[in-house]
């Protein structure tokens, strides 16, 4: 009989595995199931569905020849019987389990009674898509990559926008406080006013007629100050949805706890933004595609001892004008055995700083100017050495960016 | 003989002997120590009478001493190489064939050919190993050329030819990406329609992971990676798609499978693709504007994305984005590949090929088997299958699987292994990958018998060598990169005791037992090529030496003589069952190997190529004086970090090591490579020998090697290494 691998889940995750398992040449039958009512799609992109760059339909993703369940709710796991339970009380066997159920995002504060957007499928998007187009004033709660995103996204079409961010400066875990300045700088420039180091107290409905009418929604401050806007978004960060593992009996500490082979329990594995591996989770799709691409090279036999070994944090924003890349530790400083490295042009807006642990980078920025991004993240993520002049990683002249001469 | 010689002091119109230009040019009787003076010939379109260094000095290949006079033979292994007569020579190589053919079965001859050979030649070459010697396996080194980009063209438009158009469309068009090709130094006269083009106010982007003197003359270089290629394109698709520059009405009527392609680019986005590549995304966008604005574009590709184990779904992605922005089937804008060996073209379509037969056939369809073997007069029964691809054939020479480092084809006798090689116009010692490897499976033979105009690396290892007539010397046809077929006249006699391959083949056949069907008059051959070709996708049928002669060559297909001929394909329909191209829904994959960590044993890539001043494995060119004094041996190129890096100052010795084996040469120390990558070209033998190193990982679909990718490791060498290099 076909040997039958279960997916739960239909996200970034879980194409990716089943497109690489089938390219790998693997032999047995794959089904997802997915609890969103569409094929699986590019979430990276959502953002830029507000602007409308992509259609929702441009971001759906391959996914092999696998089967797919969209609008397929699993509601239990039998590691013992080796079933699934669907939200109709279908039960469906399996013979290898893969748990790549994704992240949800966290609440922000106390925030039932307004109508308060998030932004982590297409639904999400879509709805705050037509929100936007009937909005004429924007909050995004949360400074972090996805809140500028979406708040520079809010700005293209036309909407004032104010960022509240908890953290003293923008992108916090990316970045340090001078680029997050000069990000703040470049998001002014768009239209986006940014409040940091405060949090929302409350947002309950204002004086308005509802969603779409000015003044729809009353955004209260930790600081006393309030905002009225008729669009809220929340990006306050995500959080492995573990609900299904736990209730199963797998191990689960933030995330489902993996080893090297993504396994959590024999014949499961879990991969993407729900698996916790070596203490780490991730929230971002390059891990997860990483740990999607060492799970089918095993299980479709193409490399069977294939271990995944972590992913080298790396955030990348690029959106429209606003553009940083942050590697590693980049906020380090001061600490022993940290060489530190800036150069700051401000006229131009860009920043670039390397962080060095003897002769390897702990950690980089590079915001504005990111000529020499490609150098700086293979050097980094291969943990080279770096040689005793590294300017050339901030400043090549010879940086693959040539323009013609002649 | 029946093609003579011109009469003393007249001119002749000919064709290059190198690179798939065929660059016309001029032959008069010459004064000097060579018998002809090579002359310009304005009036031929592809050139216009421009030529590069190795075209200006062919003709110093044609000296006495430089080329092979007389048949050579070697009395047993270990014994020299001695002059012998054509008798001997031919009986020898029978016998060989035979004696093995007897004991193994006709699977265990082999034939290897090439893509300097002329359209005649290849064809007879490739009725010779399956009418003749009734065997499935030959291949040739066009193999290793362009066959990615065949089998991606195949896959897209249902027919492969170099360019759907004339080369000078180049010049005419708005916005050209050149992919992994460096013309400037690979066809210099190609070079001037790139002038042209942005001249013209064209825009030209080159993708090459060195900033090669092509990319020097580039509005914008993207430089990835090496072996990233693929990701590049699927990237330039996102944001084509993004931009809202698809066109997406021509992608309606025109094409087929839209959908999976956009999937396979959404799963490419500018982030990853950076990542991936190196290339930032500015300048992603900055390239998927420039030419999604333009209203015509092309892109053309060469070895650059061609030579991977992943080749043709690379050179996919490269048509897919072509596809999407319409600029595919319509005049000025199209998909091309710059093929690079001489008849690289009409070498793959008549049969020298393990899968094919001559029209560009394919060897498994029954109709097709059926044309051809009535035109060779044979049971369509008696025709042979379908072959070893080049490596896997080169792979499974010799009886002596030895350590079980033969790979590939199982262990020893009754195996299927080849023991007998009849080898024409390739020099594979130094042009194939893990050439150490294949030197000795050449060695391992009971029979080699190699005919060639000069004493090659591959031809020293033989047992048999066969002084064979070149260029000036014959008469033949080539199709050049554009599809357009052309003649190389006589304009000299050969020295006595050179014969032309045909005349072997008929030579050998005869002595095989087949004495009718192998004619040694070219235009004899090329009468019936055209019946064997007509019907089929390069349909030949239409065209003479009177008509190449005429107009200055005709571009297939031609079915019929009143047929005009097709400069252009592709303007009303793709040659596909539904007249639609095909998007391919391909993803990105590393190459077979990749370095591994900065304290791995093979932490950098390297990348192989070419230089102005030498030809493929060098075999005429490095015979060739003014050609040494430019390109006198190997180097590696090296970037000045890694230069400190290594402690390597300029021209010192750097001894560069994979896992198939090590190489040594001078470092040139230059910004223009990337740090991660070294760069070696590959046309010497000895211990510069790039091809020691490079990786024979195969496509799964065109089984191209990986020459552009490996994993390498380079440190300073001691100056007593290399002694012998280059020798």
């Amino acid at each position: 009989m076909t040997r039958r691998i279960a997916v739960v889940g239909a996200g970034m995750a879980a194409a990716r595995f089943a497109e690489r398992f089938q390219a790998f040449g693997g032999d047995a039958e794959v089904t997802l199931y997915g609890a969103e009512p569409r094929a699986p799609y590019n979430r990276v992109l959502l953002a830029d569905v507000l602007t409308g760059r992509y259609a929702a339909d441009d971001l759906t993703l391959p996914a092999g020849e696998a089967r797919l369940r969209t609008g397929c709710e699993v509601t239990g796991l039998d590691t013992v019987a080796h079933t699934l339970e669907l939200a109709d009380g279908e039960r469906v066997p399996y013979d290898e389990l893969v748990l790549a159920t994704g992240a949800e995002p966290v609440a922000c504060g106390e925030l039932g009674r307004g109508r308060v957007h998030v932004v982590r499928t297409a639904d999400d998007g879509e709805a705050l898509a037509g929100a936007a187009a009937r909005a004429r004033r924007a909050v995004v709660i949360g400074g972090g990559v996805l809140g500028v995103s979406v708040a520079r996204a809010l700005a293209s079409c036309g909407l004032p926008v104010t960022i509240v961010h908890r953290a003293p400066y923008l992108v916090e875990r990316d970045l340090d406080g001078p680029a997050g300045e000069l990000l703040r700088r470049g998001l002014a420039g768009l239209g986006v006013e940014v409040r940091t180091g405060v949090t929302v107290r409350e947002a309950e409905p204002g004086a308005g007629e509802g969603e779409g009418a000015y003044g729809a929604v009353r955004v209260e401050l930790s600081d006393g100050h309030t905002l009225d806007a008729d669009l809220v978004v929340a990006a306050c960060g995500v959080t492995p949805r573990t609900a299904l593992a736990r209730a199963a009996g797998l191990p689960v500490r933030t995330g489902v706890v993996v080893d090297d082979s993504l396994s959590c329990a024999p014949g499961v594995y879990a991969i993407g933004d729900c698996a916790e591996h070596a203490g780490r989770t991730h929230g971002t799709a390059g891990p997860a595609w990483e740990q999607a691409d060492v799970l089918a090279a095993r299980l479709s036999g193409a490399s069977p001892d294939a271990v995944y070994e972590g992913s080298r944090p790396y955030a990348r924003l690029s959106a429209g004008p606003l553009e940083y890349a942050a590697f590693g530790d980049a906020a380090a400083a001061g600490e022993d055995g940290l060489d530190v490295l800036r150069i700051a042009d401000a006229t131009r807006g860009s920043y670039k700083k390397l962080v060095l642990r003897g002769d390897r980078i702990a950690g980089a920025v590079l915001l504005g100017d990111l000529a020499t991004v490609g150098a700086l993240a293979r050097a980094y993520e291969r943990g080279e050495p770096v040689p005793s002049d590294p300017f050339h990683l901030l400043t090549s002249p010879t940086s693959p960016t040539s323009q013609g001469a002649s | 003989m029946t093609t003579s010689g011109p009469g003393p002091g007249t001119a002749t119109d000919t064709h290059c002997p190198y690179c798939a230009l065929q660059c016309g040019m001029r032959l008069r009787p010459g004064a000097g120590p060579e018998p002809v003076e090579v002359l310009e010939r304005p009036g031929f379109p592809v050139n216009r009478g421009a030529l590069c260094g190795k075209g200006r000095t062919a003709a110093a290949v044609l000296r006495p001493g430089v080329r092979l006079t007389e048949p050579l033979v070697r009395d047993s292994r270990d014994a020299p190489l001695r002059p012998a007569s054509w008798d001997e020579a031919l009986d020898r190589v029978a016998a060989g064939l035979m004696a093995v053919r007897r004991r193994y079965g006709n699977d265990a001859v082999g034939v290897f050919g090439g893509g300097g050979l002329t359209n005649e030649k290849a064809y007879l070459l490739g009725k010779f190993a399956r009418v003749a010697l009734r065997t499935p396996n030959i291949d040739y080194n066009g193999r290793f050329c362009m066959s990615s980009a065949a089998a991606a063209h195949r896959r897209a438009f249902g027919i492969d030819r170099g360019l759907p158009f004339p080369l000078a469309d180049v010049a005419g068009t708005d916005c050209v990406i050149l992919v992994g090709a460096n013309p400037a130094e690979t066809m210099p006269p190609a070079l001037r329609y790139f002038r042209e083009l942005r001249e013209n106010g064209g825009r030209l982007i080159v993708v090459d992971p060195r900033r090669t003197r092509t990319a020097d003359q580039a509005d914008l270089h993207l430089q990835p990676l090496p072996g990233t290629d693929l990701a590049l394109a699927l990237g330039l698709l996102h944001l084509l798609i993004a931009d809202g520059r698809a066109d997406k009405d021509f992608i309606a009527r025109r094409t087929t499978g839209f959908a999976q392609a956009r999937a396979a680019a959404m799963a490419h986005w500018p982030g990853r693709v950076e990542r991936i590549t190196g290339v930032p995304v500015t300048q992603l966008a900055a390239a998927a504007a420039m030419f999604g604005e333009a209203p015509r574009g092309m892109v053309l590709t060469a070895r650059g994305p061609e030579q991977q184990s992943k080749g043709t779904d690379t050179v996919s992605a490269w048509i897919n984005l072509c596809l999407a922005a319409g600029k595919a089937g319509r005049p000025g804008s199209g998909y091309g590949c710059l093929t690079g060996q001489g008849n690289g073209q009409g070498g793959r379509e008549h049969g020298q090929k393990a899968d094919q037969l001559p029209g560009y056939r394919s060897i498994t369809d029954p109709a097709a088997r059926r044309h051809v073997a009535a035109v060779w007069g044979i049971d369509p029964d008696d025709l042979p299958g379908p072959g070893r691809s080049a490596y896997e054939l080169l792979d499974s020479l010799g009886g002596d699987g030895g350590d079980g480092s033969g790979g590939g084809i199982g262990g020893n006798n009754s195996d299927g292994r080849v023991r007998a090689l009849l080898l024409m116009g390739s020099n594979p010692a130094v042009s194939a990958p893990r050439a150490a490897h294949v030197t000795e499976r050449l060695r391992a033979l009971d029979l080699l018998a190699v005919g060639d105009v000069v004493l090659s690396e591959t031809a020293r290892l033989a047992d048999v060598v066969l002084p064979v007539t070149q260029w000036a010397e014959e008469t033949g046809t080539t199709t050049n990169l554009e599809g357009r077929v052309i003649l190389r006249r006589k304009a000299v006699d050969a020295p006595e005791g050179v014969r032309s391959d045909l005349a072997v083949l008929h030579g050998l056949a005869a002595r095989l037992g087949v004495p009718e069907g192998f004619p040694e008059d070219p235009e004899e051959v090329f009468e019936e090529l055209r019946r064997a070709s007509a019907g089929g996708q390069a349909d030949y049928a239409g065209i003479s030496y009177g008509r190449i002669r005429a107009e200055d060559g005709v571009f297939w297909p031609c079915p019929a003589p009143d047929h005009p001929g097709t400069p252009r394909l592709f303007l009303d329909r793709f040659a596909t069952p539904d007249g639609r191209a095909r998007f391919a829904a391909v993803t990105h994959r590393p190459a077979a190997e990749e370095p591994d960590g900065p304290d791995g044993d093979y932490p950098l890539f390297l990348t192989t190529g070419r230089v102005v001043g030498q030809y493929q494995s060098g075999a005429q060119t490095r015979r060739v004086d003014e050609l040494n004094r430019s390109a006198p041996g190997p180097f590696v190129e090296v970037h000045p970090v890694l230069a400190r890096r290594l402690g390597v100052a300029e021209g010192e010795l750097l001894a560069v090591s994979s896992r198939r084996g090590r190489a040594v040469a001078p470092a040139r120390v230059t910004d223009t490579i990337r740090p991660d990558t070294v760069f070696m070209p590959f046309h010497w033998g000895g211990k510069g020998r790039a091809n020691s190193l490079t990786n024979p990982a195969l496509d799964p679909v065109s089984r191209m090697p990986e020459f552009k990718v490996c994993a390498v490791r380079v440190e300073k060498a001691e100056a007593s290494a290399v002694t012998d290099a280059a020798s």
